[in-house]
């Protein structure tokens, strides 16, 4: 038990990440309504992104500005001294995609919604067996 | 300029594509012409790129003149350069033959509908051309994005068959995402060069084996690998003719072609076959799907429905020729990439012909299609001889080699299964052409569901003809000129550790 404690804190970062998944992932699979299943894929989305942004950081390391780092200017650039801004700019573009995905979803259940009058996934297929 | 063609041939299609959309408010019909002209630049470009490829081998090119590991680098090999060339000319072809389905079937949105279609274009040509495992995953998105807004043009059911591929394709690339981070955590590198001389070193660790399982789920889905397909039937039956044309032969090929760039090129060879055994599963789960869609192919009383089984049928030959993982079986998988997606192709644009002539495409509608639209009929059965594996069209070649390499490797339940599925096709497309040549059917009364579909009287036009034509002496031409693509382009693609 005393050696969970450490796993847990020092790691909290993927243990969010991990929680944040598994909800979204149960979203998209147990709920019936298509709206909340979209909203559990966001929740996956942000999961991964929450991930990625939170493996640039570091300990004692400032913003990947060469001005803000420690004795700046006086000597060549330490890695060291700066968080690793490559996942972040990634993510930048990871966050436009999952607004694209979202916003794609939601104009779709726009339609599903004109055409069926409901959202529940069990009253659609019903009305697309009738037809 | 010539330094930067590799550049051109993803920057062409997508800037049209918005000039495509912004030209109708002008002129209504200048955005077909456009796609055409942009379609056509591509295919030119990735000619001539496969050329330069086999004359002088690999073409490297830095986006910005930024050198990898720290810029985006697109590199192209043999096998890209195939892939380039495959899925500019069949997009060309299938885009010349949908003008007058489009406008049948989505008279409103023709504009909206190209713009779409070359922005679908774009991610996958840059899929196959990046050598950076984020970018491939961006134009992933944009591919999958654009595929999803044209699938839910279709017919009544599509709307939900959108929705749920939405739900599992953005699933699918997000677990890609996560283990190309995995990766990135291990190695802090993203460029597949790059990658495959830092991993080795770590294939033991748990973090790149974790990425490794993730990036391989996530393409699993997008390749609609059987017990992950959920998606696919129902998102490519009810899809619009020209859409179904277009992604039914290249998404999933495009997807092969990305497990093959990370199990070889990212890995190596022996990560992947000793390290992982991810092989010996790929075999089963290549078996299981081959026999899977072949026997609910049988069960489809509709004939895009049916196509879309055997599409998951062929996605287990390849998968399961990956996984066999000797020469002969792996370029057999290759070369049936190329195969399946031109033979599915000219299958897709048939059933898109007979349900311009008749308005639906169930199996019954091809009812008397000898006497009604004889071309047509020439034209399924060039491909329905290909899929089966009728010597010399291409479809024999591919499983020929695939055949070989599995009895090398003594996977003796894969080429079972490749030869019932084999058995299973010829039955699957003796009850189409049982209905094509039943005489008496004239009545060609099609008021099915979905889209407004009342019959043309006056046959399939020529605009229509020519490109399903073309295309089924592709399936021929590449039959007998098998051995020259073999030699000159498959045989550089297999990886060295074999």
């Amino acid at each position: 038990m005393s050696d969970l404690v450490p796993i847990l804190i020092s790691k909290v970062n993927y243990w969010v990440y991990i929680a944040l998944m598994m909800i979204g992932l149960w979203a998209v699979i147990a709920k019936n309504n298509l709206v909340k299943k979209i909203i559990g894929m966001n929740i996956l989305q942000t999961a991964v992104i929450l991930f990625f942004i939170s493996i640039g950081a570091k300990y004692n390391a400032t913003i990947p500005i060469i001005m803000h780092g420690h004795d700046a200017g006086h000597h060549a650039v330490n890695a060291i001294d700066y968080i690793n801004p490559l996942p972040h700019v990634l993510m930048l573009t990871a966050i436009v995609v999952a607004v694209a995905t979202l916003g794609v979803a939601l104009a779709l259940v726009i339609k599903v919604h004109q055409k069926y009058q409901t959202l529940e996934e069990d009253e659609i297929l019903a009305k697309m067996d009738e037809q | 300029m010539s330094q930067n063609l590799p550049a051109i041939v993803v920057i062409l299609p997508l800037v049209t594509a918005f000039f495509v959309f912004f030209s109708a408010w002008w002129v209504k019909r200048a955005g077909y012409v456009l796609v055409i002209v942009a379609l056509a630049g591509c295919g030119a470009l990735s000619v001539w790129i496969l050329t330069a490829v086999i004359t002088d081998g690999p073409i490297h090119y830095w986006l910005g003149g930024w050198e990898p590991p720290w810029g985006i680098e697109y590199r192209i090999d043999h096998l890209n350069a195939m892939m380039l060339v495959l899925i500019s000319l069949l997009s060309l072809i299938t885009a010349a033959h949908s003008k007058e389905s489009v406008e049948r079937e989505l008279p409103d949105k023709t504009a909206l509908f190209w713009s779409l279609y070359l922005l679908f274009v774009t991610g996958l040509l840059g899929i196959c051309i990046t050598a950076d495992l984020f970018n491939l995953f961006v134009l992933l998105e944009v591919s999958a994005l654009s595929g999803y807004a044209l699938i839910a043009m279709g017919e009544d059911r599509s709307l939900y068959a959108s929705v749920r591929y939405i739900l599992l394709g953005t699933i699918g690339a997000s677990f890609y995402l996560l283990g190309v981070g995995c990766l990135y955590i291990a190695t802090g590198s993203l460029n597949m060069a790059d990658l495959g001389q830092l991993l080795p070193d770590l294939y033991q660790s748990k973090t790149i084996l974790i990425g490794f399982s993730f990036i391989m789920t996530g393409l699993g889905i997008k390749i609609a690998l059987f017990p992950l397909h959920g998606w696919l039937p129902d998102a490519y039956a009810y899809a619009p003719s020209a859409v179904s044309a277009v992604i039914a032969p290249l998404m999933t090929k495009v997807m092969a072609y990305a497990l093959i760039r990370v199990m070889f090129t990212v890995f190596q060879p022996d990560f992947s076959i000793s390290v992982t055994h991810v092989t010996d599963v790929m075999v089963w789960f290549g078996t299981v799907a081959i026999l899977f869609g072949a026997v609910m192919a049988l069960s489809q009383s509709d004939f895009k429905r049916m196509l879309s089984y055997v599409i998951i049928a062929e996605i287990g030959f390849i998968v399961g020729g990956i996984g066999v993982a000797n020469t002969i079986a792996f370029k057999g998988a290759v070369f049936h990439i190329l195969n399946d997606a031109i033979m599915v192709a000219c299958l897709f644009l048939v059933a898109a012909q007979i349900m311009y002539r008749t308005g639906g495409h169930r199996i019954d509608d091809f009812k008397g299609m000898f006497s009604t639209m004889p071309t047509t009929a020439v034209i399924f059965s060039v491909g329905a001889l290909a899929v089966i594996g009728v010597p010399p069209t291409c479809g024999f070649f591919s499983k020929w080699y695939l055949l070989l390499g599995g009895i090398q490797a003594h996977q003796w339940g894969f080429v079972a299964a490749l030869l019932l599925c084999t058995l299973i096709n010829v039955a699957l497309f003796f009850r189409v052409f049982d209905k094509a040549l039943y005489v008496h059917g004239q009545d060609t009364g099609g008021a099915h569901a979905g889209i407004p579909g009342n019959p043309h009287p006056s046959g399939v036009p020529l605009s229509m003809l020519i490109p399903a034509g073309v295309l089924a002496a592709a399936i021929i031409l590449v039959g007998i000129f098998n051995q020259v693509i073999v030699d000159e382009v498959i045989r550089y693609t297999v990886p060295s550790g074999f």
